[in-house]
């Protein structure tokens, strides 16, 4: 359908979403032209099919879908259209891939005003342009007040594998190298200071980013010699230490000394009885690397924007247990286990 | 920040732990407890067992609010923000507090009960206030650092004359709960263990001050450092435990004189006396009925008091009989000692207090130290 069907634009100022905009008729084709189609232009949305059509190069595909049902909707350095394509592009990356398409799916709270829906958009619209990776094809639904939390967005992303390039989770061996690329633990705190109830001032802004630039310098630097990757989303880079140690069937001891973590972020965990371990990143990667890897990957990471503070934190060791170990800044030892259940600020 | 850098310092960690082992006598063995879970949480955390002398024993106390609250008074929490009428604000983690019968709060909050996180007792009162067709009840746990904040609560309820909020008070006193565990009838049973000091918690102290504990120190003769948790903090407790054990002296002393002092915060005590009474007698999971050691509202404000407007029986309840927990906080077992540790209770699955919070006794050792267990095994 063709918006130039329609005289009148949406009152994105002041106009919200109500059950027409889903319900598959004229106000929803105009919803979706007005906000979506013209935040995200490209030539597949363009031709309006409920499915795109490409050509994609030799070599493995590789193929992920993600749900973002993040609170706040806006948080200081992003908001949840920005993380809906840096997340699933990154998923897509972590293979060692380079992400191609993004599909995208958009449950709306009836009420939800036109104008936060179209920063959403556009905000979403800005990222996939940056990355270089459009989104080709969507869904939006509309849902009863009180069904959902404002805006729900899903996105799946595909990409290709270069030939020979085999990442995976069981790849871990004992004595390789963990690299992370970065801080920890910005991305989490910028979302909770803007937490009802919780609303502290602080300087830090989410490090939500597309990291498969980053990615290919990498393989461009050390090919075969990277064996595993993964973005410390929710969990944080604890909870990814201890699914790797499980699927690679090793252990990993980390050094807490090496870990980079900035002294706002540490200063807000204290704060509100968190451990930046556990803390979510939407922007930062690990590494699982050969080591004799090691180097040249983190030389290649340093020379990037988005791994300038990049540093190995360990290695995979042998460990019937799988524990993941750390030594303390004490020179003490203890673990760094799952987290159990959500990481609550604490009582006293 | 820098402030917190402070007492993390690596290097400084290393020279204490050095002095520590050099004053240590090695004739001798020095057991201590850390009463509070927030200290166990430090000691766990930094790993600061690895940094003492193996004739230096830390015992992992009962102080945890969190851990020490009865199933039975969950169960009645539940039961109230079970009522339709109800919305019961707590504090986060109590969610996930294991009443009997495999419920919890966040249970109950699954299946359809008004239960909503707050981060401070202000925020109830907002609640009772913007929603004045629900009977709003602030769900009250903790020690002396927790209750002049419910004091104040009440006192504006008071003044704003909100007749949908009240407290269900489930506030309990550290001293007692120290001396009941050396001298309580469970000891005959559970036997004990030496205790040669206490460390003492730093944030109730700035609250009650420390001279709450010298009739303590004298009476049992045991020395008590009132200490930051900070780990630093914590270690330099420590050297100054072994400092009056290998002295022969049993006094009070206080590591925290950055906030803490001998008579603690006049305003905040006077705050907690004209709202609150003492219990005669109140159940802490774990140790029983420990007598004086809760509080509940006085007469004047049993206005806003849940018990009172609810009509709360409280009935108690039994924890699981094959759990330790009695016999760990008071330091006569430790976690592996018992028989469900790391195969049925674990922290996605406590069956015991020790094992509710991340400052229990239990939990801390299965989420920090529990290498050492397979270490040991392995040595052996
Ligand atoms: S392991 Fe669980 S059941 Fe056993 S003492 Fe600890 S908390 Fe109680």
């Amino acid at each position: 359908m063709s918006p130039k069907a329609y005289r009148r634009r949406l009152d994105i100022k002041n106009g919200r979403v109500d059950l027409s905009h889903g319900s598959g008729g004229r106000a929803m084709a105009q919803l979706i032209a007005d906000v979506f189609h013209e935040a995200l232009d490209n030539e597949w949305l363009r031709q309006g099919n409920d499915q795109a059509a490409f050509d994609v190069g030799a070599g493995r595909m590789v193929m992920t879908t993600d749900g973002y049902v993040i609170s706040p909707l806006f948080f200081p350095g992003g908001d949840i259209g920005s993380l809906a394509v840096h997340g699933t592009v990154n998923d897509v990356a972590m293979a060692g891939a380079r992400p191609l398409y993004l599909s995208a799916s958009f449950i709306i709270e009836e009420g939800f005003p036109f104008a936060d829906l179209k920063r959403i958009a556009d905000s979403m619209g800005e990222a996939a342009r940056a990355a270089g990776v459009p989104v080709v094809t969507g869904d939006t639904k509309v849902v009863e007040r009180g069904k959902a939390d404002g805006v729900f967005i899903s996105t799946t992303g595909i990409g290709v594998v270069p030939a020979g390039l085999d990442l995976s989770a069981e790849k871990a061996r004992a004595g390789d190298r963990v690299i992370v690329s970065g801080t920890l633990g910005d991305h989490g705190v910028a979302v909770m200071s803007k937490r009802q109830n919780l609303t502290f001032d602080t300087a830090i802004v989410s490090d939500s980013a597309a990291l498969h630039e980053l990615v290919a310098a990498m393989v461009a630097a050390a090919g075969s010699g990277l064996r595993v990757m993964r973005d410390p989303t929710r969990g944080g880079l604890a909870a990814t230490l201890n699914e790797l140690a499980q699927q690679s069937k090793v252990g990993f001891r980390i050094d807490e000394d090496a870990l980079p973590v900035k002294p706002e972020v540490a200063a807000a965990c204290e704060l509100l009885g968190l451990d930046p371990l556990y803390v979510a990143n939407e922007g930062k990667l690990v590494a699982i690397v050969a080591p004799e890897a090691a180097a040249v990957v983190l030389a290649a990471m340093r020379a990037h924007p988005h791994g300038r503070d990049a540093a190995v934190v360990g290695e995979a060791v042998v460990d019937d247990h799988r524990f993941v170990q750390m030594t303390t800044a004490f020179g003490g030892g203890r673990i760094v286990d799952w987290l159990s259940g959500e990481q609550l600020p604490r009582i006293c | 920040m820098k402030y917190v850098n402070e007492y993390r310092d690596g290097r400084l960690a290393r020279s204490l732990a050095e002095t520590i082992t050099r004053i240590a006598d090695p004739a001798k063995h020095y057991h201590f407890m850390e009463f509070c879970g927030g200290h166990t949480h430090a000691i766990s955390r930094y790993g600061i067992e690895d940094l003492l002398p193996a004739n230096v024993r830390m015992i992992h106390g009962p102080g945890c609010p969190v851990c020490v609250l009865p199933v039975g008074r969950i169960d009645a929490a539940i039961a109230l923000a079970e009522r339709p009428e109800v919305t019961l604000c707590t504090y986060g983690d109590l969610m996930r507090v294991p009443g009997s019968h495999g419920t919890s709060l966040l249970r109950a909050k699954a299946a359809g009960a008004d239960i909503r996180m707050v981060y401070s007792t202000l925020d109830a009162i907002g609640i009772a206030e913007a929603e004045p067709e629900r009977q709003v009840v602030f769900f009250a746990i903790g020690f002396e650092t927790t209750t002049p904040p419910t004091a104040l609560a009440i006192r504006l309820a008071a003044q704003k004359k909100l007749s949908n909020f009240s407290v269900f008070c489930n506030h309990v006193l550290t001293p007692s709960a120290i001396q009941n565990i050396l001298e309580s009838p469970d000891v005959r049973s559970l036997g004990t263990v030496r205790i040669d000091g206490f460390i003492g918690p730093a944030h109730v102290s700035t609250v009650i001050g420390t001279e709450p504990y010298n009739f303590f120190a004298e009476e049992f003769a045991k020395p008590v450092v009132v200490a930051g948790f900070e780990p630093l903090d914590v270690m330099q407790a420590i050297l100054m435990l072994i400092a009056q054990v290998n002295d022969g002296r049993h006094e009070v002393e206080n590591q925290y004189v950055r906030a803490v002092t001998p008579g603690g915060n006049a305003r905040a005590k006077a705050e907690v006396a004209e709202i609150f009474e003492l219990r005669k007698s109140f159940e802490w999971r774990g140790l029983g009925m420990v007598p004086y050691s809760g509080l509940r509202l006085k007469e004047a404000y049993a206005a806003f008091d849940a018990e009172r407007r609810f009509g709360i029986d409280y009935v108690p309840a039994r924890d699981n009989p094959a759990c330790e927990c009695g016999a760990i906080l008071r330091g006569v077992k430790k976690p592996v000692d018992c028989k469900l540790f790391g195969t049925v209770c674990t922290p996605e699955t406590p069956m015991g207090s020790c094992m509710v919070s991340a400052e229990g006794a239990c939990a801390a050792h299965w989420t920090y130290g529990r290498f050492r267990d397979h270490a040991r095994r392995k040595a052996s």
